[in-house]
């Protein structure tokens, strides 16, 4: 059973001055389980709108949505969401951060910490579980949403330009991290990004958005081994496709 | 410790003490009359000379402001979730709120002073007039602050209202709220003076209006001195609270 269909999905928000904004759609689509997901395309075209609906965080304004083959009306630990801005709270230590789910859920205590000291070794912040999270850099803090998310063992992951916010160097770094997370723990994934080489990089397939009302206007598998590497990207395929996703974004080629 | 550090830690005192003197000189050598202005060793002698009577009368007023200011705060809290929380609520109750914020509260003294008798009580209640609205209009904007991100997050994880207000809305609060009540605990001080203003038999501010009455200008402004150390010391206390619960930059 796919993890996530979507059927004429659309979204419509009425702006402030009682106007219609035709934000999404229609869009139809299909996630298979454990497959990788990547999605570009053009600036407020509707991607994050596409994210908040997948997750149940906003009603879709028509069209169905079937999560595990179930009507999808509300957010439910199973996915969890990495958002672009990493939402730590300020008053709570990197530790008590990563087990907020497990306090809202009411998780088992001693195992939950077992997970999430695991989760934060994985992601080197094992020296910084008892700091604030204003003592982190940017990319740490992005990593320590990562166990975070992760830690209720969520069956899909949405992340909505997790590394928008950080500088290309550390970007790079974190993509690659991820991806190699995920050879490791093997899930669902929804990834958001402007970034269309980290799109490449981490997904099984990548979906490229139309202008707004964002449609789904390419769907290329992403036939590359894994492990992915930093020399992935010099293999001939990549390039390819990078230069396919171009030209759909931007409508023309582009020597590089 | 260096020159610079030894004159930097030196400075402040000295000027202070300085300008003590400059008074006690100035009031002295002009010969101002004691019932204008009493030197800094006349106020020193009678705050010695009626230690007893400033304790006692200090303690009065002390009670009243804290009282008033605990009772303001087991009033304003429940009506600013109220507010926050409940779109009726906060249709129906924020704007006579912020109406009757605009009420100038000391001029209900006499009011409330007819209404409550000559007791305590008068006092307490225009302590919780004054210390109320700050702490209020402070803490429904601390619950307003919360950063929609943060709750995104906390409805992803399909946390209950009631988890969403103990985990997010009051921690996220906290920092309002206690700039609201540093801001009520010095309305709370004048408030509780003004109330003993209007009528009394104790307090530091029927103190002040006897020794004033009857000429006693250095008991007056010994009465002053302990109204000051106290709004300091509440003020103080608060911070100190307030830095043991927010140890975070938002
Ligand atoms: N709550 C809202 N009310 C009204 N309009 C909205 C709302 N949220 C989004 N929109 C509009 O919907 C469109 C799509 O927004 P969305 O945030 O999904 O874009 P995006 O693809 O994520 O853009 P970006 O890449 O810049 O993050 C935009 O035109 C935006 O103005
Ligand atoms: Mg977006």
């Amino acid at each position: 059973m796919p993890v996530l269909s979507l059927k004429g999905v659309t979204k419509v928000f009425d702006d402030n001055r009682g106007q219609r904004v035709d934000a999404l759609g229609p869009i139809d689509l299909v996630i298979d389980n454990g497959s990788f997901v990547s999605v570009v395309g053009p600036s407020g075209c509707g991607k994050s709108t596409l994210l908040r609906l997948i997750a149940g965080l906003d009603p879709a304004t028509s069209g169905t949505m079937l999560r595990y083959g179930t009507p999808l009306e509300s957010p439910t630990y199973e996915v969890g969401i990495i958002f672009q801005d990493h939402v730590l709270f300020p008053w709570l230590t990197v530790l008590q951060n990563v087990l907020l789910p497990a306090d809202i859920l009411s998780l088992p205590k001693q195992a939950s910490e077992k997970r999430a000291q695991y989760l934060l070794e994985l992601t080197g912040l094992k020296d910084f579980v008892h700091h604030k999270p204003q003592m982190l850099s940017g990319g740490m803090k992005q990593r320590a949403a990562f166990c975070r998310a992760m830690l209720a063992n969520p069956r899909f992951l949405l992340l909505d330009e997790p590394f928008g916010a950080l500088d290309a160097l550390t970007r790079e770094e974190l993509s690659l991290e991820l991806s190699r997370l995920w050879d490791e723990l093997g899930r669902t994934a929804f990834l958001i990004t402007h970034d269309i080489e980290e799109a490449i990089l981490l997904g099984d397939r990548i979906l490229v958005m139309s202008h707004r009302p964002g449609r789904i206007v390419a769907d290329i598998p992403i036939k590359l081994p894994r492990p992915r590497t930093m020399r992935t990207s010099q293999d001939p395929v990549f390039q390819e496709i990078k230069q396919q996703v171009r030209q759909l974004i931007f409508g023309r080629q582009d020597v590089s | 410790m260096t020159f610079p550090a030894i004159a930097n830690r030196v400075v402040t005192p000295l000027v202070y003490i300085a300008a003590l003197v400059g008074w006690e000189v100035l009031v002295r050598t002009l010969k101002i009359p004691l019932w204008m202005l009493p030197a800094p060793t006349t106020i020193a002698a009678a705050a010695m000379q009626w230690a007893p009577e400033l304790l006692s009368h200090s303690i009065v007023t002390t009670r009243e402001t804290i009282l008033g200011f605990l009772l303001a705060l087991a009033l304003s809290l429940p009506l600013a979730c109220l507010i926050a929380f409940s779109a009726w609520g906060r249709k129906l109750l924020y704007p006579a709120i912020l109406a009757l914020q605009s009420v100038p509260k000391v001029a209900l003294a006499p009011l409330v002073t007819l209404w409550f008798g000559f007791t305590e009580w008068p006092k307490i209640v225009i302590v919780v007039l004054v210390c109320f609205f700050p702490v209020l209009v402070n803490v429904v904007a601390g619950f307003e602050s919360v950063p929609k991100s943060m709750l995104d997050l906390m409805r992803s994880l399909g946390a209950s209202q009631r988890a969403i207000l103990w985990r997010l809305r009051v921690p996220a609060a906290l920092p309002a709220f206690f700039t609201g009540c540093k801001v009520a605990i010095t309305f709370a001080v004048i408030g509780a003076v003004i109330g003993e203003f209007v009528a009394a038999q104790e307090g530091l501010g029927y103190l002040i209006l006897m020794s004033t009455s009857q000429s006693q200008t250095p008991l007056a402004f010994a009465a002053i001195i302990a109204l000051t150390i106290i709004s300091i010391l509440l003020f103080y206390a608060l911070e100190f609270l307030e830095r043991k619960a927010v140890t975070w930059t938002p």
